[in-house]
């Protein structure tokens, strides 16, 4: 049973990062984690900060359209 | 013996869809169940992934699991991240997703579904999966680079940049087109153009809500987002109703084209967490969701194909689109097959966050498998409706005549059975005024789907619902393409007009945002319009031109493909690209030649133009010009689009003499000369 809900935990939280990645938006605990192992000297960006950034990302200078 | 054993399950696959297959090619006037080009379909993708893909991968490519992908290299948190491979796959199946794969398929339909399911299939594995794989591989052995880099570090600069511009084009083209597939579908449709419209506000207010109110909240103002989108579908119905309000809702094409000019041009200038990204969230959930229960819809209900496998007119004189089955046909259905398009998204985002190399084969290949299934789907939509109906709905008014009693007869003429009374009777089941020359797909589609969906829910009162379900599902995307693709064609064309004039190259700059916003709404406006005043629909000239630019584009991606092989001392198995670039150069160039030199004024753009001509000089006038000055305006159109044919042809004829003499040289080389990252080069330092 405890198996089966951590499964289930664990789906809900791929289904949760296909979902925004689909829409451009990767995930923010991978970004901290990262941060916080490579670069814990600098700034890390607040979520919103995280997800602006990202919204330049995917609409800013340089990105194609789909089909 | 293991070995035996191990092949043996996909014996059974691979005899399922021969026979399958076999089931659907050889049924002669009997009508089979949509069920067999499924299960066809299905057992083709797995097969070919099993055995070719592995191929490609373990032979061609040489994937290299200890190999440090550009997301490993680079690992930023942001634009490179390991990701696991089904959430990449997701993103990278949401990215190429379009209309493309929806709007192809039921064109090609006017000549029966047996030639469009046998090129999409044959397509497919031999073209467009292998085209997604290979630039994906080689993207991601370059730090992710974008196909127009990878071109210009590979073949050279002055391609690099025919290249870029060839894509421009393509963009320009592609944008109008789809906005024409909009305007197909809202003219005279209350309930459609409210509810589109509505999407408008809606997104506004998700924009808000996600910046003041609850910042960051994805997921819950997408679900906001959604049940307000079904409300407005609801209201749309009752707006439709209103003596008062249906008025106010019921425009012209022309009307629609210019409020979508002005659209484009606004929503590409905001500030895209305004308008842009919720609606984008909106569109991408709603189609991918859609797509999923399409699917399962259409293995419920199983429906079957009412449309002959084969119709007269793979001759050539169909109604949808001109031309014969060779080239046409393999320039119609572009998404679903073989898209160049794909080779931007392989060389984009996705390449970036791939965790190991060996994923590449699912991501690429497999991706492109699953856009091929939604493409059979849309095929499967299109043929289960009336074939009469469907004719109803796609040949222009120039054939049709603007009647259901008129059409009816021009249809009966043609061998399909179809009375005025089923034609008015599906645009009443459907909640519109009239389905006549609805071309474009998004209608026909929406027939099919509303068709498919109301067996399992709601029946026939629900048809009106599922109906405008499915043209606000197509609107929605195709809106936020024309939004974001603007927005690119803006920095593309900064890009390309910087080279004259430097200050347009400042992105942050107004005057140049607004300038190249201008040109770009300018470009694709004014193609637009040419589509929505055209006797014979608009789709009927501007889809194969779109179609032979997107395979262009696919094809140039092949060409960059083997120029890789070469330079990488595997030309061995150079054919594994080249043999589909040929097949596509053979039928772009076929193509673009007789879209500008054909005899017939249907195919070719200059006997279209001497027509013209010969009529004026003899102070005639043609439809649709009513004027001398709009005679002019025609003939100048079409010198305008054989201009934009010819130039295609030239661009992919330039890149293909290039890519000649790269391999020349490279088979002259003795060691590799591709341009890679080593496999054991030196961990950069992650770059912003």
């Amino acid at each position: 049973m405890e198996r089966m809900k951590s499964n289930l935990s664990r789906f809900r939280g791929y289904f949760e990062q296909t979902a925004k990645l689909m829409v451009g938006v990767p995930d923010y605990d991978t970004y901290v984690e990262h941060m916080r192992v490579q670069h814990p000297d600098q700034p890390v960006m607040t979520y919103r900060e995280f997800l602006d950034n990202r919204l330049e990302a995917r609409y800013g200078a340089g990105k194609a359209g789909c089909c | 013996m293991s070995r035996i054993v191990n092949h043996a399950p996909w014996l059974v696959v691979a005899v399922l869809g021969a026979f399958s297959l076999g089931t659907v090619a050889l049924a002669r006037g009997e009508t089979i169940n949509a069920l067999w080009l499924v299960v066809a379909a299905v057992c083709t993708y797995l097969v070919s992934y099993r055995y070719y893909s592995l191929f490609i991968a373990k032979r061609v490519m040489r994937l290299d699991p200890d190999r440090p992908t550009p997301a490993a290299r680079h690992n930023d948190g942001l634009d490179y991240v390991p990701t696991n491979q089904y959430v990449l796959f997701g993103h990278h199946f949401a990215a190429i997703a379009g209309a493309g794969p929806l709007v192809g398929p039921v064109l090609a339909a006017q000549m029966g579904y047996l030639p469009g399911m046998l090129w999409i299939l044959a397509g497919v594995v031999i073209a467009g999966a292998v085209q997604d794989f290979m630039i994906l591989f080689i993207s991601m052995r370059r730090d992710g680079r974008s196909l127009g880099e990878l071109i210009k570090s590979e073949l050279g600069a002055v391609p690099g940049v025919i290249a870029l511009f060839g894509t421009f084009m393509i963009m320009v083209i592609i944008l109008a087109v789809l906005a024409l597939v909009v305007v197909k579908a809202l003219t005279n449709s209350p309930w459609g153009f409210f509810t589109v419209a509505a999407t408008v506000p809606i997104a506004l207010f998700m924009g808000l809500y996600m910046r003041f109110i609850r910042p960051g909240r994805i997921g819950e103002i997408s679900v906001i987002g959604f049940f307000l989108l079904i409300a407005a579908i609801l209201l749309g119905g009752q707006v439709a109703q209103s003596e008062t309000l249906a008025p106010l809702f019921t425009l012209t094409g022309i009307q629609i084209t210019w409020i979508l000019i002005g659209y484009g041009f606004v929503a590409s200038v905001l500030p895209v967490w305004l308008l842009l990204a919720p609606r984008d969230y909106l569109s991408t959930f709603l189609k991918v969701g859609t797509i999923v229960v399409l699917a399962l819809c259409i293995l419920l209900v199983a429906p079957p194909m009412k449309m002959p496998s084969m119709t007269r007119f793979i001759d050539g004189t169909g109604p949808v689109w001109s031309g014969s089955l060779f080239p046409f046909l393999f320039i119609t259905i572009a998404c679903g097959a073989v898209s160049g398009f794909h080779a931007l998204i392989s060389s984009g985002t996705t390449p970036k966050m791939v965790e190991n190399e060996l994923q590449a084969r699912f991501i690429g290949y497999g991706g492109m498998l699953t856009e091929s299934f939604v493409a059979i789907m849309a095929l499967v939509a299109a043929s289960c409706i009336e074939p009469g109906v469907y004719f109803a709905m796609n040949s222009p008014p120039a054939v049709l005549g603007s009647t259901a009693e008129a059409a009816a007869q021009v249809i009966n003429n043609w061998g399909f059975v179809i009375t005025p009374e089923m034609i008015t009777q599906t645009a009443k089941d459907v909640g519109e005024v009239s389905i006549l020359s609805r071309a474009g797909g998004a209608p026909t589609l929406a027939v099919g789907m509303s068709q498919i969906f109301s067996e399992l829910f709601g029946g026939k009162s629900m048809m009106a619902f599922w109906y405008h379900f499915a043209i606000l599902f197509e609107a929605l995307f195709i809106l936020t393409a024309v939004d974001a693709g603007t927005r690119a064609g803006r920095f593309m064309l900064q890009d390309l007009l910087g080279v004259f004039f430097k200050p347009l190259q400042q992105t942050a700059s107004w005057a140049g945002n607004l300038i190249a916003t201008g040109l770009c709404v300018a470009a694709w406006g004014y193609i637009l319009y040419q589509g929505v005043v055209d006797p014979l629909g608009g789709i009927n000239t501007f889809w194969p031109l779109f179609g032979i630019s997107n395979q262009m584009l696919a094809g140039i991606a092949l060409i960059l493909a083997t120029v890789v092989l070469f330079k990488m001392k595997r030309e061995r198995y150079a054919w594994v690209t080249m043999v589909p670039a040929a097949w596509l150069l053979i039928c772009t160039l076929t193509a673009g030649v007789q879209k500008v030199f054909h005899s017939n004024p249907a195919i070719g753009f200059l006997a279209h133009a001497d027509r013209f001509r010969t009529a004026a000089d003899e102070g005639r006038l043609l439809a649709p010009a009513k004027s001398m000055e709009q005679m002019r305006q025609v003939i100048f159109n079409d010198y305008l689009d054989a201009g934009l044919s010819a130039l295609f042809v030239l661009v992919v004829l330039a890149v293909l003499g290039f890519a000649v003499r790269t391999c020349l040289q490279a088979l002259q080389s003795d060691r590799p000369t591709a341009r890679e990252i080593p496999a054991t080069g030196v961990v950069a330092e992650a770059g912003d």
